[in-house]
């Protein structure tokens, strides 16, 4: 009981810590602010792998496979493809 | 300190990546570096995980990262920027997909049967599959495989409440007392709620849905550290799912509309629309003619919509903004908040097509000038320039905001053709006496004027 209010606590903490961060983010920026917080999403692969390292062979070691192949799709797909983005930006920075 | 204590440690570096990185996020000049800081902190927390005691099939893991690495990776190098929207959709369903798998996964090995752990792993499986098949559907939308029009049926949103209510029952009888039937019940369920619940949602409200199901994405992740009682999934997962919400309310706000009326208005339904019809006629212009008028503007606004994404004409666009200001005119890209079908989708492509960043303005900063504008040109955007949305009170858009292009002193709309926007509305500015239709290929015309001013 003490760890789940610690990571309630955690949790709550962070929702405020969202709101506050992106406030006044300028509209030129909405897309790419949305590709990374999804490419930072995909941080399930965290539980995909202590799912999928588990020694024995069951059912849901498989689960955690998927699941490691999925999120790792979310995660560098994610991250790839807004650094696209932010590149083109950045040319007219100059 | 054990080896646990380290891994905790290294996560708490890898959050304040995380922080640091959406942080930067939002703001132009470091943009760029925040996204690479964000993707290091994901490397750590990925890194360190494969130091639990627990965690000991290396090569299962690693075969895992390789696959998806690489398909995220020749994905995300090959879209086409126009393809943008939808490839984001699919990359957040998988987000959401990976969660139900995780607490699918906990509960085959079945380690814990408190009803805290049974909690969380009812919500992560519910918003992850929620977000899986609403992101699918949101995709198969965006990418034209299916109509972008409202689905309904009768009865939709009873059959919704329906559902819902049943995966409320399951997940109360699946948390006391677990049974593997319920569980596989609330996959199901959850899968079909996330169908169901875009289908009545229109292409013009793909802005906000999208930012919906990222922020959504984020909440199955934070519920997903819940079930392995993991302090970064947690941290990173509300901060995607908090910053998700915000571009949502900044989405809805951009339309005056509710987050309620968006998921079930079934907005732009054909048939759905009302407010006055609109008098006049619409009067067409030659390219010709459109051209006599571009080469003695001084001040010229460009207002693109999604009709100029599908018609792939920002680099025609681009090229004609550039011959404008070499003929001595002040050029300006005025981009509404929801143009398109993702949040800031018109500032990609025409960033894409090498616009200068100091052309593009907000609405807000091109509204107050609009009246010194010599021609605007309106690129297949709609709704975002009726006027109705300011002087009709019966207009299902009314009191949205919108870029006033009616009071340029000339205004040329390409179309392709006569139909109503997406909305199902005439738009009133194609029948005021200052706009003039230019039909056809919003490409086609805009090469056209541009090979006017080289001839």
């Amino acid at each position: 009981m003490d760890t789940l209010i610690l990571l309630l606590f955690v949790f709550v903490l962070a929702a405020f810590l969202g709101f506050e961060l992106i406030q006044k983010v300028p509209s030129q920026l909405h897309t790419p602010l949305m590709s990374g917080s999804n490419a930072i999403s995909g941080i399930t692969v965290v539980g995909a792998i202590i799912a999928c390292g588990v020694a024995e062979g069951e059912f849901g070691k498989w689960l955690g496979f998927a699941s490691i192949i999925l999120a790792t799709i979310n995660v560098v797909g994610g991250y790839v493809v807004t650094d696209r983005m932010l590149g083109m930006f950045k040319k007219k920075g100059r | 300190m054990d080896l646990k204590q380290y891994i905790d440690l290294a996560y708490i570096v890898s959050s304040i990546l995380f922080i640091f990185g959406i942080k930067m996020l939002g703001n132009a000049a470091t943009a760029r570096k925040g996204n690479l800081l964000s993707a290091v902190g994901m490397l750590v927390a990925m890194v360190v995980t494969l130091f639990y005691k627990e965690v000991v099939d290396y090569q299962m893991i690693l075969a895992g990262v390789a696959i998806g690495a690489v398909i995220g990776w020749v994905w995300a190098v090959r879209v086409q920027m126009t393809g943008m929207p939808e490839l984001v959709a699919l990359f957040n369903g998988f987000g959401g997909l990976a969660s139900v798998l995780v607490g699918w996964a906990e509960f085959e090995f079945g380690k814990s049967t408190d009803p805290v752990t049974q909690i969380a792993i009812y919500l992560a499986i519910l918003i992850g599959g929620v977000t899986f098949t609403g992101s699918f559907v949101a995709y198969l939308k965006l990418a034209g495989k299916m109509s972008g029009r409202p689905t309904l049926f009768p009865a939709q949103k009873a059959v919704n409440a329906v559902l819902f209510l049943a995966l409320l029952v399951l997940g109360v009888i699946y948390v006391m007392q677990g049974p593997a039937w319920a569980l596989y019940a609330i996959i199901v369920l959850s899968l079909a709620l996330g169908v169901l619940g875009v289908l009545p949602i229109g292409g013009g409200d793909m802005p906000v849905i999208i930012a919906f199901l990222n922020s959504f994405s984020g909440l199955a992740g934070a519920a997903a550290g819940f079930v392995i009682l993991n302090k970064v999934l947690i941290v990173a997962g509300c901060l995607v799912g908090t910053s998700g919400i915000i571009l949502t309310i900044i989405m809805c706000k951009a339309m005056n509309r509710t987050f309620g009326n968006v998921l079930f208005g079934g907005f732009g339904a054909a048939g759905a629309a009302a407010g006055k019809a609109v008098e006049g006629e619409m009067k067409g212009i030659s390219v010709e003619d459109a051209f006599y008028a571009l080469e003695a503007a001084q001040n010229v606004v460009f207002v693109p919509g999604y009709g100029m994404a599908v018609a792939q004409a920002q680099h025609a666009v681009k090229e004609l903004g550039a011959l404008l200001e070499k003929n001595g005119a002040e050029v300006r890209f005025a981009i509404h908040p929801v143009a398109g079908r993702m949040p800031g989708h018109m500032n990609v492509l025409l960033a894409e097509a090498d616009v200068p960043y100091e052309q593009l303005c907000e609405m807000d900063a091109v509204n107050p000038t609009i009246g010194q504008v010599d021609v605007a040109i309106v690129i297949g955007a709609n709704d975002v320039v009726n006027p109705a949305a300011g002087d009709d009170p019966s207009s299902p858009i009314y009191g949205m905001p919108i870029i006033n292009v009616h009071e340029a002193r000339t205004v040329f709309a390409l179309k392709r053709g006569k139909g109503s926007g997406f909305s199902g509305l005439e738009n009133a500015l194609f029948f005021r006496e200052n706009c003039r239709m230019i039909y056809g290929d919003a490409k086609e015309t805009i090469t056209g004027l541009v090979a006017q001013f080289k001839g």
